[in-house]
């Protein structure tokens, strides 16, 4: 590994000729990577050659990065109706993995990895985890959830590629957490930012200082938005250094994190391409400029992506980081395009919500979900207007209504959630779309 | 045997200010008189159960008011305002098996007591307290009160 001197810190790159590359250099492995790609999925995909046909597009119109503009985008909803593998680049023998998201109307939606595709992905991590100081030394305590969710086992390869020694608590017990945090020496801690405040709360009331009882020097965290306020709050609290890690499942998981400088999320060029659209009408926007984030991946084998929808608002930054590398960089996302909210690292779009109630004859078909931050953790409460049929006047038919209402959500959010009946002609009507959300976190 | 039942006012309240005045001064519109009155309350809701001297306006009056009303058959029984009257009603009622939802009493000018109730088993209540000589209210008594 090589180090330099940059930015009042000592830097280590992972891969120094890749990460320290001319962005011209670097642009010309993403033209001749992407001509490769649009081959291949052309190829090996019938959803994609359909796609390309009725788009009028071949491979080999593409020959520039420019040409990229041409192909059409693809979105999360191709990944549902396509469910389970029908996008999928490789016959199923290939497949080492399979990670799974929760989806808006019960369809959720499946990841398929190669071996090479796992391998690409803890490359990425390494080089992230690399650029916040992370490597060989470090006890990383990943409290991501491990299982169907690619948070827990997407930073736990990502560490022991960089020779990380790996705690792999998963996410709650916090008691467990703070503990073997103490006895084991964790460096690095992986969580949502909302789960890391909640544990802060726990150690005071402990009396568990992070400065002196615990080694914890840095902290990895995403899967919600969080804003530079929090990142003050949690490093002044706690004496870590926190970082933005981003990704998305269909991606492969999170793969990307801020450097020391703290100045944007670099995309690592050669695995990626990064373009920021006007969501309205498709156009490409300049360098600087605010849109939706769509991104091509240029190595994934089972799932390739071209030009996929990620949702998110965010500024593109071609421009040399302190830090030395030259990847381009996303600025902290500021919000999505569409109306998913993000509770607890869980993704959750209100017509989910809507779609569980449709299916309950007992309530009215208004509803208003409400998402506060109560003691650092997300809350969800759904105000449902009683239905005159379903009225009955002994109180606990209706506490078990709202029960119902609530196991039924549970089971399909993934997500606990509180319910209750309130009087008709409460929830305001409104013309056209009607508000679904009120979200009084104050991030 | 229906005309022993008394038609009970039942509404969806959610516990907030305001809301029993909204529905008292419906009622003063409408010049509906309430007889009994009792809110069971569970945290954000309430149930607010009546018995009233006109249940079809009232009930039409706040449905029109955009509450949430259903109409619930109950019964009223009469009883004499001393000690132990209530222990003899829970007890016949006990032994054949009727089981009390929710009860709530109130007491007259002519000092009559009088315990509005609500069984899992109206006929067979009707029947036991009957056979037992206790009297039971009508919509007309209920007018008349």
């Amino acid at each position: 590994m090589t180090k330099w001197l940059l930015c009042d810190n000592m830097i280590e790159y992972w891969n120094p000729q890749i990460e320290r590359m001319p962005l011209d250099e670097l642009e010309q492995i993403q033209e001749e990577r992407l001509r490769h790609l649009v081959d291949y999925v052309y190829t090996h995909s019938p959803f994609y050659k359909k796609r390309f046909d009725e788009a009028g597009v071949k491979p080999e119109d593409i020959k520039t990065l420019e040409d990229l503009q041409k192909l059409p985008f693809t979105y999360k909803q191709d990944l549902r109706d396509n469910y389970p593998k029908g996008m999928f680049c490789v016959p199923d023998t290939q497949l080492v993995r399979y990670h799974v998201s929760s989806g808006t109307t019960g369809k959720p939606t499946v990841v398929g990895y190669t071996k090479s595709d796992i391998h690409e992905w803890a490359k990425s991590l390494g080089r992230a985890l690399t650029s916040i100081g992370v490597g060989r030394g470090d006890v990383l305590q990943v409290s991501y959830g491990y299982g169907l969710f690619t948070g827990g086992l997407g930073l736990h390869y990502g560490a022991e590629e960089v020779g990380s020694t790996v705690l792999p608590i998963s996410v709650g017990n916090t008691d467990k957490q703070l503990e073997l945090m103490q006895d084991l020496g964790t460096t690095t801690l992986a969580c949502t930012p909302s789960y890391f405040l909640y544990m802060a709360e726990e150690a005071k009331d402990k009396g568990i200082d992070f400065q002196k009882d615990t080694g914890l020097k840095t902290g990895i965290f995403g899967a919600e938005p969080w804003t530079e306020e929090m990142r003050k709050r949690m490093e002044d609290a706690t004496g870590i250094k926190a970082y933005d890690v981003f990704g998305t499942s269909e991606l492969s998981g999170p793969l990307f994190t801020e450097c020391t400088c703290q100045d944007g999320i670099h995309i690592w060029g050669d695995q990626f391409i990064v373009e920021i659209i006007d969501p309205e009408t498709g156009d490409t926007l300049p360098e600087g400029e605010r849109g939706e984030l769509v991104i091509t991946t240029l190595t994934k084998e089972a799932l390739p992506l071209i030009r996929y929808r990620i949702g998110d608002y965010t500024i593109l930054n071609k421009q040399p980081c302190e830090c030395g590398r030259t990847h381009p960089r996303i600025m902290r996302v500021t919000g999505r395009v569409d109306d998913m909210l993000i509770i607890r690292g869980i993704n959750v779009f209100p017509g989910q919500v809507e779609s569980v109630l449709m299916k309950m004859p007992e309530v009215g078909e208004h509803f208003m979900i409400h998402v506060d931050r109560i003691n650092e953790m997300d809350t969800m409460k759904i105000q449902i207007e009683m239905n005159d049929e379903a009225f009955s006047d002994k109180v606990n038919d209706i506490i078990s209504l709202e029960k119902k209402v609530a196991s039924a959500l549970k089971s399909v959010l993934n997500l606990s959630v509180g319910v209750e009946l309130v009087e008709q002609g409460t929830i305001p009507r409104s013309i056209g779309k009607s508000k679904k959300v009120i979200d009084n976190r104050k991030l | 045997m229906d005309e022993k039942f008394i038609k009970q006012i039942s509404l969806f309240a959610e516990n907030k200010p305001g809301r029993l005045a909204n529905i008292a001064s419906s009622f003063k519109e409408a010049s509906v008189n309430i007889r009994a009155f009792t809110i069971a309350e569970a945290g954000d809701f309430g149930i607010i159960r009546m018995v009233v001297d006109k249940p079809e306006k009232a009930h039409r009056v706040l449905h029109d008011a955009g509450f949430t009303v259903s109409e619930t058959d109950v019964l009223g029984i009469q009883m004499e305002d001393v000690p132990g009257q209530l222990a003899t009603i829970a007890e016949v009622l006990g032994k054949k098996g009727a089981n009390i939802d929710y009860a709530y009493a109130f007491v007259t000018k002519t000092e009559k007591a009088f315990l509005i109730i609500r069984v899992n088993d109206l006929k067979t209540a009707v029947e036991t307290l009957y056979e037992e000589g206790i009297p039971l209210l009508d919509m007309s008594d209920v007018q008349s009160i």
